[in-house]
């Protein structure tokens, strides 16, 4: 329950550093935090007190195997969202670059040119 | 059954790797490819349409054997693999995405001409395509997710591609709100698998529908989703984004995003999981029916202060996504089948808007109404183009628009909801004044000096709006006939008949009862 | 004083020289045994685009085996991502798209199940020419390239 707490407070933490920070960079870093603290709920969701790494061992009873480990498929996924996670962050520094060339500030008020 | 989905994943990414391949050897291929291979996509969702093909397919169909096992075909123990699942629904939608995809890529052959890059522009379009399709026919919610990221991703670079100023500003915001409302897919998503150990939609939905999820990590789940795709929608509070990022994107892609990408990620994700997995209730009606009034007037009324032809259409795609929500919001069969007509509707007349919105910018060199104007003597394809789109959008009544909209009236009065009745219709008339608008100012009055050599733009460039423009006027006229299979059998496969939960029989039934190998 | 165009000290070339090596050899064995052991396509990937960043970074962008690589580098990602749709494609032959069309392995034998060492050969260019990619991107942004797209969820 505690990890739990501590990962939707994480989610917090990235949640503010994106949506109230002006700096750029700080907003990319709180996007990157809030993905992992979702990463880490979806792994934490899959633990099972106790039981070890889904690794199968030459010998090793199926049966017993698959009773003595934690579930493997949030592992699967958080994989796959680490690698969209990578991808929008990536682009996301591209555009961080472009834009500070452009107006040589981090600083999103005072680029907003857009009127939305 | 359905051993041939994958290519509607496949062929898209085949396209766009060729693209990426070939950006040294060959940069003119790509154009062609991205023609080609949305011809073929074409061609197999006409077929699926036509064969009324449902089904469940899996990526990857691997048996998994006892371990240590000799691995032999008799040692199986169970089959994994990415379920692919298409039903009434994804059928009508993966035509759609076919149809506007073919209209984009042929006008992107001349559109796209004079700029340097293309062959990127490709790749991120057909990878668009790609997660899209997958989006339509993924059958779990995982896949789901990852393949409106892939989509998403795509969008997002698509709007930075002319590295303007403003145009990587929009991409910004839109690629923070996006990965936001993603973010809280997932964990959405998380919460589901945590509370009943399924991620197919179909397993979830008998899951959800008999209980097994508490009320409150339901609700909770809910509330993300609805922010979630609510975000990709462009819902009313969720739409900050899209008045910035459509009209920052090449005209083509406008045309894709306004068209498709809100409806496959938004409307379609918003409907496959409230109908089939979380299960639409009361209250999500009655958000839903909120959001789409908020909708609906917001995106009409900010709209009216816009000079910006492509700032008009965007606030007007989260006005008409207002339409598709209530109708959602009724929750009859009628109101659901209504509301989807309206979305394949949008999707035809929007793209068509757009695109000729990249004509007339290509003509007079700009976007702002008030420097248009008397175009229809100089470019007349292009203005019987744009005057069939905006009569739709209007709802004049031969035209798509209107039949779509009078449903919508139709579910929502039979429903007992009069007072939404009469807030549709007066969005209806307020839509009606803004395009007569446009229609005023770009194609009829006065030539302004400045464009007296204004010349009609390539046929590749006003064919693929006049196409979109015909489809509008047939599926207007011809609408009755394809009530039955393609519309109604979409809304059946959420809702079957007036019964409650679960509601999505016919759905969890193609996933569980016919052929699940 | 030295541009970044010449990369770092001598030290940090020499030591650079021995760690590539490394992992390089690391990145590819994580690849080739991915059927047996946590690791695969993706990670190995991963571990290879690491030793071309730090080829790049020891050597500078304008010499050196990144040099090469680099020009190269989308047409190595499309032909992994192109090798991976072909062997899924074959797949058909057995049925499903993406099913295993080649004899099945048996259990902790490295010489088996070649359509997943296949597989994840594959996924080893894609994700590694595709990271690596993104890398050149993000430094060469100010010489004027056009941003690519990101990397796309094949695990």
């Amino acid at each position: 329950m505690t990890f739990y707490a501590l990962t939707f407070a994480l989610l917090g933490v990235g949640l503010y550093g994106l949506l109230a920070k002006r700096n750029m960079l700080k907003k990319v870093l709180g996007l990157v935090i809030l993905e992992y603290a979702v990463n880490l709920l979806l792994v934490a969701v899959g633990y099972r007190a106790g039981r070890g790494a889904p690794i199968l061992q030459p010998g090793e009873d199926p049966a017993a195997f698959v009773a003595g480990s934690v579930d493997p498929l949030p592992q699967v996924l958080v994989l796959t969202s680490i690698v969209i996670g990578l991808g929008a962050t990536m682009l996301l520094m591209a555009m961080v670059l472009r834009l500070h060339q452009r107006y040589g500030t981090l600083d999103v008020d005072r680029m907003d040119r857009l009127k939305g | 059954m359905g051993a041939y989905l994958p290519l509607f994943v496949a062929l898209p990414l085949l396209a766009g790797f060729a693209c990426l391949l070939l950006k040294r050897a060959a940069p003119r291929a790509a154009p062609w490819l991205s023609v080609a291979s949305m011809l073929g996509l074409l061609a197999l969702a006409a077929v699926a349409v036509a064969r009324r093909d449902a089904g469940v397919t899996f990526a990857g169909g691997w048996g998994v054997s006892g371990w240590g096992g000799n691995g032999g075909a008799d040692d199986v123990v169970f089959v994994v693999g990415i379920a692919l699942v298409l039903d009434g629904l994804s059928r009508l939608f993966l035509l759609l995405v076919a149809l506007v995809g073919t209209a984009s890529a042929v006008y992107a052959l001349r559109y796209l001409e004079p700029e340097a890059g293309r062959p990127l522009f490709h790749v991120l379009f057909n990878l668009l395509v790609a997660g899209m399709n997958g989006a339509l026919l993924a059958g779990d919610l995982f896949n789901l997710y990852v393949f409106v990221e892939v989509a998403s991703i795509a969008s997002y670079g698509l709007v930075a591609y002319r590295t303007g100023g403003t145009e990587i500003e929009a991409a910004f915001k839109y690629l923070v709100l996006g990965t936001l409302a993603s973010t809280a897919i997932l964990v959405g998503v998380t919460v589901l698998y945590a509370a009943t150990g399924y991620l197919n939609m179909a397993d979830l939905g008998v899951a959800i529908a008999g209980g097994a999820v508490p009320r409150l990590p339901l609700l909770f789940a809910a509330a993300l989703f609805l922010f979630g795709f609510g975000t990709k929608t462009a819902a009313m509070p969720f739409h900050a984004w899209l008045p910035d990022a459509h009209p920052s994107a090449p005209a083509p892609i406008s045309a894709m995003l306004s068209g498709l990408l809100i409806k496959t990620l938004g409307i379609y994700a918003l409907a496959r999981v409230f109908f089939v997995v979380v299960g639409a209730d009361e209250q999500v009606r009655l958000i839903l029916t909120l959001l789409g009034c908020l909708s609906m007037w917001g995106g009409v009324l900010l709209a009216q202060a816009q000079d910006d032809l492509k700032r008009i259409l965007a606030y007007h795609s989260v006005s008409q996504m207002g339409y598709v929500l209530i109708a959602f919001g009724v929750g009859t069969w009628l109101g659901v089948a209504a509301g989807l007509f309206h979305a394949v509707n949008h999707a035809l007349f929007k793209s068509a808007l757009f695109l000729s919105s990249g004509s007339l910018e290509r003509l007079t060199g700009t976007r702002r109404l008030s420097e248009m104007g008397g175009i229809f003597r100089r470019a007349p394809a292009t203005s019987v183009g744009l005057v069939g789109a905006c009569l739709s959008i209007a709802g004049i009544p031969p035209f798509n628009g209107f039949w779509s909209k009078l449903l919508i009236l139709i579910a929502l009065v039979s429903a007992g909801q009069p007072v939404v009745a009469l807030l549709a219709a007066g969005a209806a008339l307020m839509t009606l004044v803004t395009f007569v608008k446009v229609q005023r100012k770009a194609v009829f009055g006065a030539l302004p000096a400045r464009l007296a050599n204004a010349r009609e733009v390539p046929a590749a460039m006003y064919l693929p709006v006049l196409a979109l423009v015909v489809l509008c006027l047939l599926s207007g006229l011809l609408w009755p006939l394809g009530v039955d299979g393609v519309i109604g059998a979409a809304a059946s496969s959420l809702r079957a008949g007036a019964g409650e939960r679960p509601a999505a029989s016919e759905y969890i039934e193609s996933v569980h009862g016919r052929g699940s190998r | 004083m030295r541009s970044d165009r010449d990369g770092l000290s001598a030290i940090v070339q020499v030591v650079a020289r021995w760690t590539l090596v490394m992992i390089v050899v690391y990145g590819l064995a994580v690849a080739c045994f991915g059927h047996l052991t946590p690791g695969g396509g993706f990670a190995g990937g991963v571990a290879l685009a690491c030793g071309f960043v730090l080829a790049t970074l020891a050597f500078g962008g304008g010499s050196g085996p990144a040099a090469a690589l680099h020009r190269r580098v989308a047409a190595l990602e499309a032909s992994g991502a192109l090798a991976f749709l072909g062997l899924a494609a074959l797949g058909w032959t057995a049925g499903h798209f993406l099913q295993a069309w080649t004899p099945r392995g048996a259990a902790f034998t490295l010489v088996s199940a070649p359509f997943l060492v296949l597989i994840n050969l594959a996924i080893l260019l894609k994700v590694g020419a595709g990271l690596f990619a993104g890398f050149m991107v993000l430094v060469l942004f100010d010489r004027g390239l056009a941003p690519t797209g990101g990397g796309e969820g094949e695990t």
